[in-house]
């Protein structure tokens, strides 16, 4: 496998953003996932939603563990600094990007085994830090790169494709994030670009960690019948409960709003989250509300999908570490040495 | 070695036994800070339990008019305040010496030696008749026999008050208790027992310009001097305290005032592995971030170690060792992580280390690894131990030189990056086997992928043998070349020599006692001490030079014997394994035995047994 560039060819036509940028100069390298794997799904719908958002793609870190799914970051935004780390380890290695620069946008891709398995801890512990990121988890239910052994996400009764049925519990990231105190939670379908995009912005956009969940089926090892992560099971169950659009600050809110337990969340920056469709009674800014709606689909066999969680007064680790507006990795050595003399001053106590 | 060595003013040792969580620390502190503002060498070792309350715990102060401050493992005083022990405590005492008790109750007559003087003083009666609440009242035994020792050993009591009075500045209430309890001890001392003792402190004018200062809080302050904005870490025994330093550093002296914002990060990771990776990350992003650990740590942080390692990104590990493989013994001393450290991860590694030997070089090394760790783009490990990082070590007053600026290694810039057609993040193009890096956000063209999968110099993915060997050949170089940027060995040379001992780290004052103590017997050693790796070339002549070569180390393996051995290409059965790694840490004693042993004993008189079974 070598790094296949895409050819640079400009089509005139293209619209551009508010950058002069074509959807094109968000693009990466060639794919080399299997034809048909979920993950490049969730690849074109980022695209989109950095595109949209008219990010400086320098301006974004991109950072995944090992898997199938963390290979994504290198089909994508080509002109922003990537970390293929190592597996499970990726929430950390942002943690500590973000507190030495607060200035960049972070955005995390990672799986179901790197995060649910091998670094659970670590997403654990970074959703209670409340690391500014996107963090994706492209579920598939499977360990893709290491050939379709179950992961931690996959269903009770579900079966591989060599027939065996898994019969441990699985653990489903949103309501871990739920429990552990997450400021946004959301859900996807890798086959629903249409919905997934406006979660991502909302994402991209959100104080905090943005937990976005993506059912995003493995068609080499997990999306066969009697599997509960492929397309057709994942389209006959999804239930897309929470429509929401993601509308940038100042513009025009245009989105038809329905009555009836619809909202608008306004972030922090001032661009707001608008609710389109709700189930009666759903607050999403309400955690226990949340919980409770995501375990009834659950027993009733559905997926709860969509914008399902935000937490509008959220504050993002740098915040709550009282560190200074700047980023750490840009202060003039001048400001970090106390000097010569401080230095005298400090030894008087160690006479 | 001074002529009146043998004389026991400002010559002795001794022990103060007590309970974890008694509150006995600062008055410990105050009868070794008094000793030291009488301008007499001293330093203090704790030994201490992995206990919060309750188990023995030991302070052993040493005064040597010379400066040798190694352990040395009898006493000529025991403060035996601690029933639990008395029976070991009294056993550690030197024939002829002393030992002070509380004679508030019988001493157990079978503990009674006939060679001992004993000193009884009713400590708990005092404190009990003179405070109230239990609390206080064990506060001030503590100060009571501080206050007994001054008496005894002749400290200038003018001193202990005045160290007592800045101590307690800000706590009026607490200053008068204790200036009561001290008066205690000491008058009943004056009152009761021949005072001073044959032990004594006598003022001299040897600690002008020096501190006593624990390694970690000195490798706490290089970090802050060297610049370094993140650190990342997992509490553990006994790295604990050198961030417990940084945060307490940074609270006075990395404040923006008009915010009230500090311009620190310091991260409480869930485990070392996110600690690693956090340094890693922070890094990453240009900032000078490390992380402190332990043995147990390092096992964990492998994995990140080597990502760091092969993506060639900067970050710095302060190893504090302890005891053991597994939990072993988390606080007793032992310098077990070498070979660990200079290999670690899995795959063709290998790692720079620097090794302080006490805390002045720790707090220099500190910086010096940051900058070796952005020029090298690699990880840099301190190895510290136990016995540098948490006791009181005399050592040369720190300077600073404020022309410093931090190395930051190869790194372009926007402008650079302006200039060129297409970075590559893995071409040497200086030949020196290091690559230049870009920061995240600083520029379109400075966009590379980062990874710890295979890759090619131009820093694109690659499972081809070719481009795989070519970057790692490359790093073999530049790891290789580190040799002559750190920190070179220290020499000292013996006319007349004919062996060598070659150490490392908290070995040094050890060693160097016992070279001044083989001398007289006629033996002359020549001596380097390892300070860093790779090896620098001055190693490998040295080992050509000598024929018999003991490496005195502080493990059961002999890992510097057996690291020098691998690197330098002599056989390691050339080369003698002395020391010790029962987790206390060296005493000159060991090494002179250690010698004396191998040279064969009967052509050399021996040094009479020691009692003590420590
Ligand atoms: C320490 C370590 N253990 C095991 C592996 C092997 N490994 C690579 S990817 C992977 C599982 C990935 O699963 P997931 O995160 O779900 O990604 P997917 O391929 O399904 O997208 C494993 C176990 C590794 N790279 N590192
Ligand atoms: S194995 Fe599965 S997850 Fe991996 S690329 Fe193929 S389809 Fe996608
Ligand atoms: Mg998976």
């Amino acid at each position: 496998m070598t790094y296949i560039l895409k050819p640079k060819v400009r089509h005139p036509g293209l619209p551009t953003n508010a950058l002069g940028l074509t959807a094109r100069d968000y693009e990466g390298a060639m794919s080399t996932l299997c034809a048909g794997c979920g993950h490049d799904s969730v690849t074109a719908a980022v695209i989109q939603a950095v595109f949209e958002l008219d990010l400086p793609p320098h301006r974004v870190a991109k950072l995944s563990g090992i898997g199938c799914s963390s290979k994504t970051p290198t089909y994508f935004l080509g002109q922003a600094h990537g970390f293929n780390a190592v597996h499970g380890r990726m929430p950390a290695i942002a943690a500590g990007a973000s507190a030495a620069n607060r200035d960049l946008i972070y955005l995390g891709v990672s799986g179901d085994g790197d995060s649910l398995s091998i670094g659970l801890g670590h997403l654990c512990h970074a959703i209670r830090r409340n690391v500014r990121m996107l963090y994706l988890i492209e579920n598939n239910g499977v360990y893709g790169l290491t050939k379709g052994q179950f992961s931690a996400s996959a269903d009770v009764g579900t079966r591989s494709k060599r027939g065996e049925e898994n019969r441990q519990e699985p653990i489903d990231p949103i309501h871990l994030a739920l429990t552990l105190g997450v400021s946004f939670a959301a859900r996807g379908f890798s086959g629903d670009k249409v919905h997934l995009v406006p979660i991502l912005k909302a994402a991209l956009q959100h104080d905090g960690f943005a937990l976005v969940d993506v059912i995003s089926p493995c068609v080499a090892f997990n999306d066969h019948v009697g599997s509960t992560k492929s397309y057709l099971h994942t389209r006959e169950h999804a239930q897309l409960a929470v429509l929401a659009d993601f509308i940038p600050p100042a513009a025009e809110i245009t989105a038809s709003v329905e009555p009836g337990g619809v909202r608008s969340v306004t972030m922090h920056d001032g661009s707001t989250i608008q609710f389109r469709q709700v189930p009666d009674g759903y607050d999403p800014t309400n955690r226990e509300s949340v919980e409770n709606y995501v375990r009834e689909r659950q027993r009733a066999g559905e997926v709860a999908m969509g914008l399902l969680y935000v937490e509008p007064g959220s504050v993002e680790m740098n915040e709550n570490l009282g560190t200074v507006d700047r980023p750490l990795c840009e202060l003039p050595y001048e400001e970090l040495c106390p000097g010569s003399a401080r230095l005298e001053e400090i030894q008087l106590q160690y006479r | 070695m001074s002529s009146d060595s043998h004389s026991r003013v400002n010559n002795f040792a001794f022990k103060i036994a007590t309970v974890n969580g008694s509150g006995s620390a600062s008055a410990n502190a105050l009868i070794r800070r008094a000793i030291f503002r009488m301008g007499v060498p001293v330093s203090g070792k704790n030994l201490f339990p992995s206990n919060i309350q309750g188990l023995p715990t030991w302070y052993e102060i040493r005064v040597n008019a010379d400066g040798h401050t190694a352990r040395i493992p009898t006493f000529d005083l025991m403060v035996a305040m601690n029933p639990a022990t008395y029976a070991r405590d009294v056993d550690e005492v030197r024939s002829g010496g002393w030992v002070l008790h509380d004679s508030s109750w019988p001493l157990p007559t079978n503990l009674l030696r006939d060679d001992l003087h004993f000193l009884g003083v009713p400590l708990a009666r005092l404190c009990n008749e003179n405070f109230a609440g239990a609390r206080e009242r064990i506060l001030m035994k503590n100060i009571a026999y501080a206050g007994v020792l001054a008496a005894l050993l002749g400290l200038d009591a003018e001193i202990v008050q005045k160290l007592l009075g800045e101590t307690y500045a800000k706590k009026k209430s607490l200053l008068d208790s204790n200036y009561k309890a001290l008066g205690l001890g000491y008058d009943t001392a004056i009152d009761t027992l021949e005072c001073p003792l044959p032990i004594r402190v006598e003022p001299m004018d040897a600690t002008g310009d020096s501190i006593i200062m624990d390694g970690n809080s000195a490798a706490a302050l290089g970090c802050v001097y060297a610049g370094a904005t993140v650190a990342a870490w997992y509490p553990i025994t006994p790295s604990t305290s050198m961030i417990d330093a940084f945060q307490a550093f940074c609270g006075k002296l990395r404040k923006e005032e008009e915010t009230d914002r500090s311009r620190v990060a310091i991260l409480q990771a869930e485990d070392e592995l996110a600690a690693a990776g956090m340094v890693v990350g922070a890094n990453w992003m240009g900032a000078r971030a490390f992380t402190a650990t332990s043995g147990p740590g390092i096992s964990l942080m492998s994995e990140i170690i080597g990502l760091a390692y092969y993506a060639e990104i900067p970050a710095v590990f302060f190893d504090i060792q302890r005891a053991g493989p597994s939990t072993g013994m988390p606080t007793r001393t032992q310098q077990g992580d070498l070979m660990l450290c200079a290999y670690a991860s899995h795959g063709d590694t290998k790692h720079i280390l620097l090794i302080p030997s006490d805390p002045e070089e720790c707090f220099y090394f500190a910086v010096k690894a940051f900058d070796l760790a952005e020029r090298f783009q690699t990880p840099v490990f301190v190895l510290s131990d136990l016995d540098i990082g948490m006791n009181d070590w005399l050592v040369p007053r720190l300077r600073w030189d404020d022309s410093y600026r931090p190395d930051r290694g190869k790194v372009l810039d926007a402008e650079d990056l302006e200039t060129i057609d297409h970075f590559q993040r893995y071409l040497d193009v200086d030949a020196d086997g290091i690559a230049a890096r870009t920061l995240p956000g600083v520029h379109p063209k400075g966009a590379f992928f980062t990874r710890g999968s295979g890759h090619n110099k131009h820093g694109a993915y690659t499972e081809d043998a070719d481009e795989y060997v070519d970057v790692m050949e490359r790093l073999r170089r530049k790891i290789d070349s580190a040799a002559l940027h750190v920190p070179s060995a220290e020499i000292r040379t013996a006319r007349g020599a004919s062996i060598g001992i070659i150490s490392a780290g908290g070995c040094h004052r050890a060693v160097l006692e016992s070279i001044d103590s083989l001398a007289p017997r006629g033996i002359a050693v020549d001596y380097l001490r390892v300070r860093a790796f790779p090896f620098s070339h001055e190693i490998s002549s040295f080992l050509g030079a000598h024929e018999r070569v003991f490496v005195v180390e502080q493990n059961r393996d002999g890992q510097l014997a057996n690291l020098l051995s691998l690197e330098t290409g002599v056989p390691r059965d050339s080369l003698e394994s002395l020391g010790t790694f029962g987790g206390l840490p060296l005493s000159a004693q060991d090494v002179v035995e250690g010698v004396l042993d191998a040279l064969g004993s009967a052509a050399y008189p021996k040094l009479p047994p020691r009692r003590a079974n420590a």
